[in-house]
């Protein structure tokens, strides 16, 4: 279905989604060229394009772009493996469940950035606190959906495992986690969102100047009132969420071909 | 017996009849589940009133629980903790109003206009994946770091999930029943009371859920980018003072408030599904 709707000629696509953009974009070019509006406050889209332009070639933006980018896999690959062996051992124990699951469902209230002043004393204004705070996001949902990917496995398949005599291991990798595979990795794609968010998240809240980074970058903006820097800022931070979430999803339709198509 | 045995092997066993638990039995299940999943809380209690007492850290990075139950009171009983969460509570309830009310117009309009749809939904797809809390810095530009920032910032986490389950919702009407209003000649207002909205409810509180989660999750970023009140701001404050028992404090509110809208949204969701399927 998406792929045959990529594949339509040009003549044919809906191009009525894209008015609106083009209108917004010129009215605000109008407006601002023409003088309507206060030019310090509302900065034509030509020199948000020259800011741009100017941060990728003379300040460094890639760099700063790498950065967050490092932080945010960093965070991610901990927090999703903590995520993973934490929502086995809780799919496969019932007595982990009872013990660990009250106490891990009600930390999971604490909402995410309430963690940051006390990450911040602990650690400091630091990278290890920042990647600590992004791995914080990224396993909530990895264990949910790792808990209930192995819960619904079924029980035919355990037995089919016994009968063939696997041992635990053999079980844990060769039966559960494959057959809980679609759920980690929906839980997977959630975290690497929610890893971006926090990644932004703690360079606004954690910020310091020897770190580069996109959030940096935001504030700097920020603080020498150069609107045009925080739209560039704002941009790239959608965009590049936009753009690991369809990574994420093309990953995942691709690791799950194994399934077929979906009925 | 030979059938019976045959048919044994092919399909799976009867399911056993389960020996219905009696009242008695069936509580005691549940309080000891409550006694076992209190077992780490108080060992990880006792292990921090240990690493306190000991001294493991100074004061200042691991206040002791005595400490921290002792300012929890404190300022319960002066007011503070009360007034701070109804500030942040009212941040909430407005924004939930404000965006809550242009996803709803919104998510009708995707809904119901075919045209609406292909002109708007485009760009407001690609708008909605842009993190919240990267309009901050822009809105702060614009309107300073007052009150409106903070109800513009959580009204904005708020529209996004409101207009995709609203739109979902709409959409999902059965078009068979649309189609026996039709033939009754339901007017537009019978149409949406009677059709429209008992089988997009579910969908619509999905979004109302979500919404209030997003919403609690932006409050508490905005309260520590730019605040003077509230219960973000009580954490800053106590960052600054170096007290780390105010901020352990205010967490402990913000998990306390998540746990309850949490529970309370859990148990309403659970009644709409009882009466939806009451209702066919």
């Amino acid at each position: 279905m998406s792929t045959s709707s990529t594949r339509t000629a040009l003549w044919q696509r809906d191009w009525r989604g894209l008015v609106f953009p083009v209108l917004f974009v010129a009215l605000w070019q109008v407006a601002a060229s023409a003088g309507w509006v206060n030019t310090k406050l509302i900065v034509s889209p030509l020199a948000v394009l020259q800011a741009g332009w100017q941060e990728i070639t003379a300040n460094g933006f890639a760099h700063a772009l790498a950065a967050s980018l490092a932080r945010d896999l960093a965070g991610f690959v901990l927090g999703s493996l903590a995520g993973i062996a934490f929502g086995t051992l809780l799919g496969l124990s019932r007595w982990a469940d009872r013990l660990l699951g009250p106490t891990f469902h009600t930390v999971r209230q604490i909402s995410l950035f309430a963690w940051i002043p006390l990450i911040s004393i602990w650690l400091g204004y630091t990278d290890q606190a920042r990647v600590l705070f992004i791995a914080v996001a990224a396993f909530y949902p990895v264990v949910l959906s790792t808990h209930e990917g192995i819960r619904s496995v079924s029980k035919a398949q355990f037995e089919v495992a016994r009968v063939y005599g696997f041992s635990r291991w053999q079980r844990l990798v060769r039966l559960v986690l494959p057959a809980a595979s679609p759920q980690i990795l929906t839980g997977l794609n959630l975290a690497l969102i929610y890893a971006w968010l926090a990644t932004i998240g703690a360079e606004f809240l954690l910020p310091s100047f020897d770190a580069a980074g996109v959030g940096a970058t935001v504030i700097r903006g920020r603080s020498a009132f150069r609107v045009d820097v925080i739209i560039v800022g704002m941009l790239v931070i959608g965009l590049t969420g936009y753009a690991l979430n369809r990574l994420a999803q093309r990953l995942e339709n691709r690791l799950l071909i194994w399934r077929g198509p979906a009925h | 017996m030979s059938a019976d045995s045959s048919t044994a092997v092919i399909l799976p066993a009867p399911a056993r009849p389960v020996p219905a638990p009696s009242r008695l039995a069936g509580w005691l299940v549940k309080t000891s589940h409550v006694l076992v999943g209190a077992i780490v809380p108080l060992l990880l209690l006792a292990l921090w009133q240990h690493a306190a007492s000991a001294h493991w850290l100074p004061a200042q990075l691991l206040p002791s629980p005595a400490l921290v139950y002792a300012s929890f009171i404190d300022l319960w009983q002066s007011g503070d903790l009360t007034s701070n969460l109804v500030i942040s509570l009212k941040r909430v309830g407005w924004s939930l109003l404000l965006g809550g009310g242009a996803g709803l117009v919104l998510g009708v309009l995707f809904g119901f206009s075919r045209r609406a749809r292909a002109y708007l939904y485009p760009t407001f797809e690609v708008v909605a994946q842009f993190p919240v809390i990267g309009w901050i810095p822009l809105l702060i530009i614009f309107v300073g770091i007052g009150e409106p920032l903070k109800v513009l910032a959580i009204s904005l986490a708020v529209i996004v999930p409101v207009t995709v389950q609203t739109t979902k919702g709409i959409a999902q009407v059965p078009r068979p029943l649309l189609d026996v209003a039709r033939v009754y000649r339901f007017s537009l207002p019978q149409v949406i009371t009677r059709v429209v909205l008992p089988s997009a409810l579910p969908t619509l509180f999905n979004g109302l859920r979500q919404a209030v989660m997003q919403a609690w999750l932006a409050l508490v970023f905005v309260e520590l980018l730019a605040a003077g009140e509230g219960v973000g701001y009580l954490m800053v404050w106590g960052r600054q003072l170096l007290q780390l028992d105010l901020v352990v404090v205010a967490m402990i509110l913000i998990g306390m408030v998540g746990v309850v809208l949490d529970r309370a949204l859990a148990l309403i969701e659970n009644r709409l599904q009882r009466w939806r399927r009451n209702a066919f």
